[in-house]
């Protein structure tokens, strides 16, 4: 019974006891609380900074998820048709990649010059960071179709779209779903990043304004209301992936 | 005598401009509902040979007459099975072999509404294989031969004039095999219709086939025709007696000579 206890709780259990120690080293050394506050200390800001705190994080939370759909759109649309043909595919392929490459904080100050600051910039640096993930995935989904299966289904005389509409896209459901797991994390880092340099509302300007006025606490408050919140969603996909792609993961699956 | 189905009348074809021909003057004809097994090297162009049946690919050179009229584009009359069985895993076997009619005319356009009765008539399919009670069960809950099984009734599902098949026993083990080709010599004889076989087993092809052909390495030719005159319906132990294993064995001469060359 005891094992089972802490085999059920192991990762709570650790969570716990990294906080325990962390508040105890601060307090066994005496650790400035403007360096590195006590797990207690930041509780203490988050209630006390409840309000500002949550304004900003859905803030955030929204700018994310606009910039993570249209993500998710043109990563479907330009999958689609990076995978279906192999021309499109070499064509678009070396672009995408040295595009992939560029640090997307680097546009930040490129958006500014074009909307200015708020949020446009902060969806529009979610969206580019987040979209190739789920570009790749699908194209890959797409171009892994066995020849012979492809040739099952044109000697039925199927068109193009019914081969992918039968079985293109759904043999891509899992590909598709573990790039939208990567693609929301890093549609939060995109977002925090347009904050920091390129905003007046949202986590990523909390805590810019918070270290200027040395409020440590209050930044540490703002990086878990964030890490909470891509966790979060991380959850909430990886849920619809085993709901919607159940098959792909036979291993959970009992045999009946 | 019965109607010519399949004519290739010196058929070339190479992939594209710049390569060689990887077949070369075949000229075969092949009668409504006879059992055809093409046998031949790896690489000799076996699967090319069914691409050019079923209008997947076009001849550079020659014409290819199928069902009486020259092919220019898939046939929507042909049933294929592969080596692997190729089952989507996000269907049941029911669903597997339901696959074609949501593609095929005439059954597509009425898929939904007839549901029920071509979900009885996979079912009557699946039974004839062996496969009744599995029809609920994802394909990675069969084995191996339970899965080419299902891959033989998604080839004929739709009543197919012409059944194509690149070597769908060859992953599987003695055993399932033979049972396997019984299952589509009775499919066969049943409610005939016209089979190219394409296989590197001697014995599967003698066994089951009407004529073998044999063909040379790249680029393919046919080398040989063999009738095989053993008597129909043909039991397993037909394959230990003596004018089988010299069928056999004068085939097997036949590779021998081609490796050599």
């Amino acid at each position: 019974m005891y094992q089972t206890f802490v085999e059920k709780h192991a990762p709570s259990l650790l969570v716990i006891a990294f906080l325990l120690l962390w508040e105890m080293i601060c307090r066994g050394f005496k650790i400035d609380p403007f360096v590195l506050p006590m797990p207690t200390a930041i509780f203490d800001a988050m209630i006390e900074y409840k309000k500002p705190i949550f304004d900003h994080a859905l803030q955030t939370f929204w700018t994310t998820m606009v910039g993570f759909a249209v993500a998710v759109l043109v990563g479907i649309v330009l999958g689609c048709a990076l995978g279906s043909s192999a021309l499109v595919y070499r064509a678009c392929y070396p672009l995408l990649v040295g595009f992939n490459s560029i640090p997307k904080a680097a546009f930040v100050p490129i958006l500014v010059v074009w909307f200015g600051i708020g949020t446009t910039p902060a969806i529009i640096t979610a969206f580019l960071i987040s979209f190739f993930p789920i570009v790749v995935n699908v194209a890959t989904g797409l171009a892994t179709l066995e020849p012979e299966l492809e040739d099952v289904l044109r000697a039925l005389g199927a068109s193009r779209v019914e081969i992918l509409r039968k079985v293109g896209l759904p043999r891509s459901m899992p590909f598709f779903f573990a790039s939208l797991k990567v693609a929301i994390t890093l549609a939060f880092v995109g977002t925090v990043v347009s904050e920091i340099s390129a905003s007046n509302a949202g986590i990523g300007y909390l805590m810019m304004s918070a270290s200027s006025s040395l409020k440590t606490a209050l930044m540490f408050a703002g990086v878990i209301v964030i890490s909470v919140m891509a966790m979060a969603m991380y959850e909430v996909f990886a849920w619809l992936e085993k709901r919607v792609t159940g098959w792909a993961h036979r291993g959970q699956q009992a045999t009946t | 005598m019965p109607n010519q189905f399949i004519e290739f009348d010196r058929v070339w074809l190479k992939y594209n401009p710049t390569a060689d021909f990887v077949i070369e003057e075949i000229t075969v004809s092949i009668r409504e509902h006879e059992f055809v097994a093409i046998v031949g090297p790896s690489g000799c162009g076996k699967s090319t040979f069914m691409k050019l049946c079923t209008g997947l690919k076009p001849p550079t050179q020659g014409t290819v007459i199928v069902d009486g009229r020259e092919v220019s584009g898939p046939l929507k009359i042909t049933g294929m099975a592969f080596q692997a069985p190729n089952l989507l895993p996000w269907r049941t076997t029911l669903d597997n072999v339901l696959l074609p009619l949501e593609i095929v005319e005439p059954y597509k356009s009425n898929f939904r509404s007839k549901r029920k009765e071509y979900a009885e008539r996979a079912m009557k399919l699946i039974s004839t294989v062996g496969l009744a009670g599995w029809e609920h069960k994802f394909p990675w809950e069969l084995s191996g031969g339970m899965q080419q099984r299902a891959s033989i009734c998604r080839a004929l599902v739709h009543e197919p004039k012409l059944l194509m098949l690149d070597e769908p026993f060859a992953a599987l083990d003695a055993f399932t095999r033979e049972e396997l080709w019984c299952v589509l010599r009775d499919l066969h004889a049943v409610d005939p219709f016209t089979v190219v076989l394409v296989t590197h087993d001697l014995r599967e092809a003698t066994f089951l086939a009407d004529t073998v052909y044999v063909m040379s390495k790249r680029p393919g030719r046919i080398l040989a025709k063999r009738d095989i005159e053993l008597q129909r319906p043909r039991d397993i132990d037909v394959t230990y007696t003596e004018p089988f294993s010299k069928i056999v064995h004068e085939l097997r001469e036949h590779i021998g000579a081609i490796r050599k060359s």
